[in-house]
């Protein structure tokens, strides 16, 4: 027992600095979020619970706007669905990671937001860290984060002064350097290409509302037709 | 909306979202072999979806109008240079976040 809480503690020591930047963004995106439910007319109840039970940011801010128009479920769902929809790619490329995880692969996977994935794809978790724990706590601490700001803003949003503007761009900036890192990583950049183009050449056709759906469909067919040359030259699969 | 259609509604949104999480991990289950062509896109999409990803996140910058994105370009080059001089994750991204905030705060 005493060896397993010390497995634990050394696993939440070395996931924490791989969370500090999401520390900052969700707490300047989840705050936002609470204040404009605050001001949207809801209590702190609302973002406190929909932070911990949907725990993904861009469509819990759509939910705002279906909350004040009129009830329509199925639209809803359809919504969430499109919005949502690249995490499946999370999901794919995650198969074996989280195999093996016991029970914590079901929090992992319900805690697979566009961060969590990214760290726990990414990070290069010491041979003498626990893996599974490791995953375990930089999607809790992810999920905290996105709770606590939500919830403070939603109750002392309106009273928020100082100026923070611009705070938002440290989530482009670790995104940058997750694919900088991904990039230094791999031999071949076809796949790197292919999705930042596809993805820009979708949002110029598409514009910023609808990109996203054709981008992933235009991701998923280019790199199914590269197949025999990227499986090939790899070497597996 | 009623309380009741608001819970529907964020219900609706909660099961989307477990949907889109869950699916592949229920249709593929760690027990069974993954396909082959499954495993070639869990090997190949990584790379492409964090591209996408960093242009999700400039989605609302517009090129044309307004400051033309200028801060946006700097700021990521700052996080680009960073990165390749230190190779330090988060002074790469404070770095460019603070040339950023300074960028639309005082000079824009």
């Amino acid at each position: 027992m005493k060896k397993d809480s010390k497995t634990i503690r050394k696993a939440f020591r070395c996931a924490f600095p791989h969370t500090i930047p999401i520390f900052a963004g969700f707490w300047f995106l989840g705050l936002t979020y609470g204040v404009y439910m605050n001001v949207s007319g809801f209590s702190f109840w609302y973002p406190a619970l929909m932070s911990l039970t949907i725990f993904a940011g861009s469509i819990e801010f759509v939910t705002v706007n279906m909350l004040l128009g009129a009830f329509n479920p199925l639209q809803a769902l359809a919504m969430t669905l499109m919005i949502n929809a690249r995490h499946l790619f999370y999901g794919i490329s995650m198969l074996d990671q989280y195999k093996g995880t016991g029970w914590k692969k079901f929090y992992l996977i319900f805690g697979m937001c566009d961060e969590s994935f990214s760290i726990n794809y990414t990070a290069e978790v010491p041979d003498d860290v626990d893996r599974s724990w490791f995953m375990f706590f930089v999607t809790l601490l992810n999920h905290f984060y996105w709770f606590s700001g939500a919830t403070l803003g939603g109750i002392f949003g309106s009273l928020i002064r100082f100026n923070t503007e611009g705070l938002d761009f440290v989530m482009t900036a670790m995104f940058v350097v997750i694919f900088m890192e991904q990039w230094l990583k791999e031999e071949r950049h076809t796949s790197a290409l292919v999705g930042v183009g596809l993805s820009l050449l979708c949002l110029l056709a598409f514009g910023q509302d609808g990109f996203l759906v054709p981008a992933m469909a235009a991701i998923l067919v280019v790199l199914t037709g590269l197949r025999g040359q990227l499986a090939q030259r790899e070497g597996k699969v | 909306m009623t309380f009741t259609q608001q819970l529907i509604t964020i219900g609706m949104v909660i099961l989307g979202t477990v949907l889109t999480r869950f699916l592949p991990f229920l249709l593929f289950p760690a027990g069974k072999p993954t396909p082959k062509y499954i495993q070639y896109l869990g090997t190949v999409l990584p790379s492409a979806v964090f591209g996408l990803l960093v242009v999700y996140c400039l989605k609302n910058v517009s090129l044309f109008t307004g400051n033309h994105a200028i801060p946006e370009i700097i700021s990521i080059g700052a996080v680009i240079g960073l990165h390749i001089w230190k190779r330090q994750m988060l002074l790469s991204i404070a770095g460019g976040t603070v040339c950023y905030m300074v960028l639309v705060q005082l000079v824009f």
